[in-house]
């Protein structure tokens, strides 16, 4: 079995209508790890006395960045959120990229488990750090035994 | 003026709340991104979430992005914090809704932390959802959003978030 083409995370990611929305861009993915980042722009702003990026596009990445970490991990065709807690550890400067990275640190059969934390390139303390559960969907048993 | 003063007339009340909601709303930009829009009845919110393609996560199923349930819910959150917060200002007069510009809202809450439970899928429809405020203190708010689509009963996601409430200023009045 041939492996799929190199750029179909980074198509996967853009055929996302709402990751498109935000101008999130894939920088790397694989064996359960993804690095995605999203422009500043003024229509996500959810502070107009600061300028600083609502928690809810901060989110998006996240949860965005999680879900392909699940896709990444080996043996995985699909995914949704069960669950995703995030932490705003200071605010974001405004005009800055964001830029998360997250981890599938374990898998169950239909559970994974991921961890991730968002950086503006400013400092050591993250913007944001996330925790959640993730559906993982495996290919099916029936047929030729996976590779 | 020792008798008592007459109630005021049901358009005045009603124009001043729903002038200060909306400037509360329309002062977001993201909230406007997302196409968020917010009914009223007395103090009591309801947020809506018009569908629109581009809230898709999920082309095949379709569903709507995770991202977009949490933004929703945050947002639903905040301005019920936010309104809760101005609303006996606005009543007694001390906030005067017809001021209240972009540079002249009340100081937003601050996230510290929100946590998503993702019950059901987004489907490809309107959403709603409605905050409650479990408590509220001077420095901290707990906040519980529920949001939903066709039954009220059946939530698709609902969510738990810690909030730091802006500090009054030293002295009263208006930041501006």
């Amino acid at each position: 079995m041939s492996p799929p083409p190199a750029d179909a995370p980074q198509r996967f990611i853009e055929a996302l209508p709402f990751a498109r929305a935000l101008g999130i861009e894939l920088e790397h993915i694989g064996d359960g790890h993804a690095r995605l980042s999203m422009p500043w722009d003024a229509r996500f702003v959810g502070d107009p006395a600061t300028g600083v990026i609502h928690g809810g596009a901060v989110s998006a990445l996240m949860d965005t960045c999680c879900g392909a970490a699940v896709l990444s991990f080996p043996g995985a065709m699909g995914t949704a959120t069960i669950d995703l807690r995030i932490d705003y550890m200071r605010a974001a400067r405004p005009g800055a990229r964001i830029t998360a990275q997250a981890e599938c640190y374990h898998a169950t059969r239909t559970v994974a488990f991921v961890r991730a934390t968002a950086t503006d390139g400013e400092g050591e303390t993250p913007v944001a750090s996330a925790a959640g559960a993730f559906v993982i969907e495996r290919a099916a048993k029936t047929g030729s035994a996976p590779s | 003026m020792s008798r008592r003063p007459a109630p005021e007339p049901v358009q005045v009340i009603k124009q001043r709340r729903d002038a200060a909601l909306a400037a509360l709303v329309g002062g977001v930009p993201y909230i406007g991104f997302l196409g968020v829009r917010f009914e009223r009845l007395g103090d009591e919110l309801t947020a809506i979430l018009p569908f629109d393609d581009k809230l898709i996560g999920n082309p095949v199923l379709p569903a709507i992005h995770g991202g977009v349930t949490a933004s929703f819910l945050e947002v639903a959150a905040i301005i019920e914090l936010s309104w809760a917060m101005i609303w006996a200002d606005m009543e007694s007069g001390r906030l005067d809704p017809l001021t209240l510009d972009p540079e002249h809202l009340p100081r937003l809450p601050k996230t510290i932390d929100f946590t998503v439970d993702y019950l059901r899928s987004g489907l490809p429809r309107d959403a709603y959802a409605r905050a409650r405020i479990n408590r509220s203190g001077r420095r901290y708010a707990s906040v519980h959003v529920e949001a939903w689509q066709d039954n009220r009963t059946r939530l698709f996601a609902q969510a738990t978030g810690h909030f730091l409430m802006p500090q009054a200023p030293e002295s009263a009045g208006s930041a501006g």
